[in-house]
């Protein structure tokens, strides 16, 4: 019995290591499925949405929750419960474009100044440096107010304004895997520099990334609503969630769904990501031994 | 002088460090200051020498692992020093290291198919059926079962991870390996089996052992020469039997007395050293051995010492005792 209870730990890889530690956090767990629910929520919207998202039927504007309408409607008899499912795709395509994009922006920096080292590391660090000095958000509104606001737009935006994290991450990652014998190892085989850096390093350096894309992509779901909420994000009819809260607070005095609801769904869907990202960040942190 | 594989000639690394950020002086740690050593092709010359002498770096220069400061490497009569970025890519396939550490000096993302393979594919050698035959070739080789092919390093105990560099070591079929305390890290009982590992591949391969390890008595049993290093230089050079019956240096003395011999009843006169050794960024003027050296004379914190062949094969540096 023993033995064989021995023998299932050895077998176990890093991975099976990592999700036995995240098993364990309730929070984490929590909010894996809040983030799985959304997915499953933007994904099935053209089967779980009772309207059409746009369609307009001023007859029954401004409704209560009702049996006919969940969520009540908004000023033009739209169909809130809709336009919230639809809305959630926006939400969704923002958060993960925005970060995708930061991501591979940062990891490519971060990767350059690591390794290379010398005036490359300077010359990038000092960059991160005056990038995180402007109030990103004020640079995202001044850009937005330049280029045409769509959605496209908001994740490029977004991305190129939020990679700095990510490259000090890599970088301060791959000075330390550098020096590990398996790289030089490698580099005494004749591994070029793109293969050292490619199969040995990153795949090293990755796990604390996910804890950094997951945290990226609620910072960047809520910079998102905030832009829709100022009227310079998505631009209606395009359901959001944060243009959805601005056309509630027009009429919030009579018609209270039209902000709860948005509102509320944004707070999940943040608070889910922020709750797996920290459940993934103490799974990982206690570091794993290899 | 054909018989030399390997030819270092006043091989230096320094390593700078500035005092302060706003400082403009450096201090200058001397690693390794000025080697001379040739190899023999098929022999196995050992490397001793305390923690921070700069046999780890020596090892590191040879592979252009690191850059030497000054000097130059002489492989097979090639200068590896001087070589272009494509010329040392082959070259680098004659050339090959083990570490000390068998838990870092592997990949933990990779199968260790895939980390004996990798030499395969970075020099474009054979297709994947063929690469797969040799590696599982290779494992047999080194005493792993071939079956393990797919398996993780961290599923693996020390001895047989060291097992796993070797076999990537010799996969390209060297004709030079530096071994960086290839035991050191491993178990007394485990360190024999590698040691005759080492050994029996020595025959089939004809390889060549740079061995540096700081265990006397381990460098005893493989090597065919022994060079001892302090600070950065070699201090005693001399066929193994010469060194432990006959060394002249006093370090060389110091150290074999400090090894521990098996056998309670034997008593040993011990020379215990007294300090620690020189600080590399200031070393002491004249002989560097001359702070901790218990036969000091007025010559030795004067000057260096040259190093002096003694009888032939026999070099020292040492005034008082050539």
């Amino acid at each position: 019995m023993d033995i064989e209870k021995s023998r299932k730990l050895k077998k176990e890889t890093p991975g099976l290591l990592f999700w036995r530690r995240f098993k364990k956090n309730i929070l984490g767990i929590s909010g894996g499925i809040i983030v799985l629910l959304l997915f499953f929520v933007a994904i099935s919207a053209p089967y779980t949405s009772p309207y059409d998202p746009n369609e307009i039927d001023i007859k029954s504007s401004l409704q209560a929750p009702s049996k006919d309408h969940l969520l009540g409607t908004d000023q033009l008899g739209r169909d809130v419960l809709s336009r919230m499912i639809w809305g959630s795709r926006i939400s969704l395509l923002v958060g993960f474009v925005a970060v995708g994009i930061a991501t591979v922006i940062g990891i490519f920096f971060g990767a350059l100044a690591g390794f290379y080292g010398k005036w490359i590391d300077s010359l990038i660090m000092r960059f991160v440096d005056v990038m995180l000095c402007f109030p990103t958000f004020f640079l995202i509104l001044a850009v937005i107010a330049i280029l045409e606001p769509n959605i496209w737009n908001i994740m490029a935006v977004i991305g190129v304004t939020s990679w700095m994290g990510v490259t000090r991450l890599i970088r301060a990652e791959i000075l330390s895997l550098k020096e590990r014998d398996f790289v030089k190892a490698a580099r005494a085989m004749g591994a070029r520099d793109i293969r050292l850096i490619f199969l040995h390093i990153l795949p090293n350096a990755l796990s604390p990334i996910w804890v950094s894309v997951t945290l990226g992509v609620a910072a960047a779901i809520l910079t998102e609503s905030a832009l829709s909420f100022l009227g310079i994000g998505v631009q209606p009819p395009t359901p959001s969630w944060g243009n959805i809260l601005t056309a509630g607070k027009d009429n919030i005095e009579i018609a209270w769904w039209l902000s709860l609801y948005p509102g509320l769904a944004i707070l999940i869907t943040v608070l889910g990501y922020n709750l797996l990202g920290e459940g993934l960040r103490d799974a990982i942190d206690p570091r794993l031994k290899t | 002088m054909n018989d030399d594989i390997l030819t270092l000639n006043e091989l230096k690394k320094y390593f700078f460090k500035k005092d302060g950020f706003f400082s403009l002086q450096q201090s200058v740690v001397k690693a390794v200051d000025g080697v001379n050593l040739s190899i023999k092709r098929g022999e196995t010359l050992g490397l001793v020498g305390e923690s921070g002498c700069g046999k780890s770096t020596l090892g590191r220069l040879i592979l252009k692992l690191e850059e030497p400061t000054a000097g130059r490497i002489c492989f097979e009569g090639e200068d590896v020093t001087a070589c272009s970025k494509k010329k040392m890519r082959s070259l680098r396939k004659e050339m090959q290291i083990i570490f000390q550490d068998p838990y870092s000096s592997l990949n933990p993302r990779k199968t260790i198919g895939k980390i004996i393979e990798e030499p395969f594919i970075i020099h474009g050698i054979g297709d994947r059926k063929q690469r797969k035959e040799k590696v599982k070739k290779l494992l047999d080789l080194v005493g792993l079962r071939p079956e393990y092919i797919d398996r993780y390093p961290h599923e693996f105990s020390g001895g047989q991870r060291q097992r796993i560099g070797i076999a990537r070591a010799i996969s390209l079929h060297p004709k030079l390996i530096i071994a960086d305390e290839p035991v050191s890290a491993l178990d007394v009982s485990i360190q024999a089996q590698v040691l005759n590992l080492l050994y029996a591949l020595q025959e089939e391969f004809h390889l060549t052992y740079l061995f540096i390890a700081h265990d006397l008595s381990v460098v005893k049993f493989v090597s065919d020469r022994v060079a001892v290093m302090y600070l950065g230089r070699i201090v005693e050079l001399a066929k193994s039997t010469k060194i432990y019956n006959n060394s002249l240096h006093p370090y060389t003395e110091a150290l074999l007395s400090a090894v521990p011999v098996p056998d309670p009843t034997m008593k040993k006169k011990r020379i215990i050293l007294e300090g620690d050794p020189p600080n590399p960024i200031d070393p002491p003027s004249g002989c560097y051995f001359h702070t901790r050296c218990m036969y000091k004379m007025n010559i030795c914190d004067k000057e260096y010492p040259p190093i002096k062949e003694v009888e032939k094969g026999h070099f020292v540096a040492c005034h008082i005792r050539c």
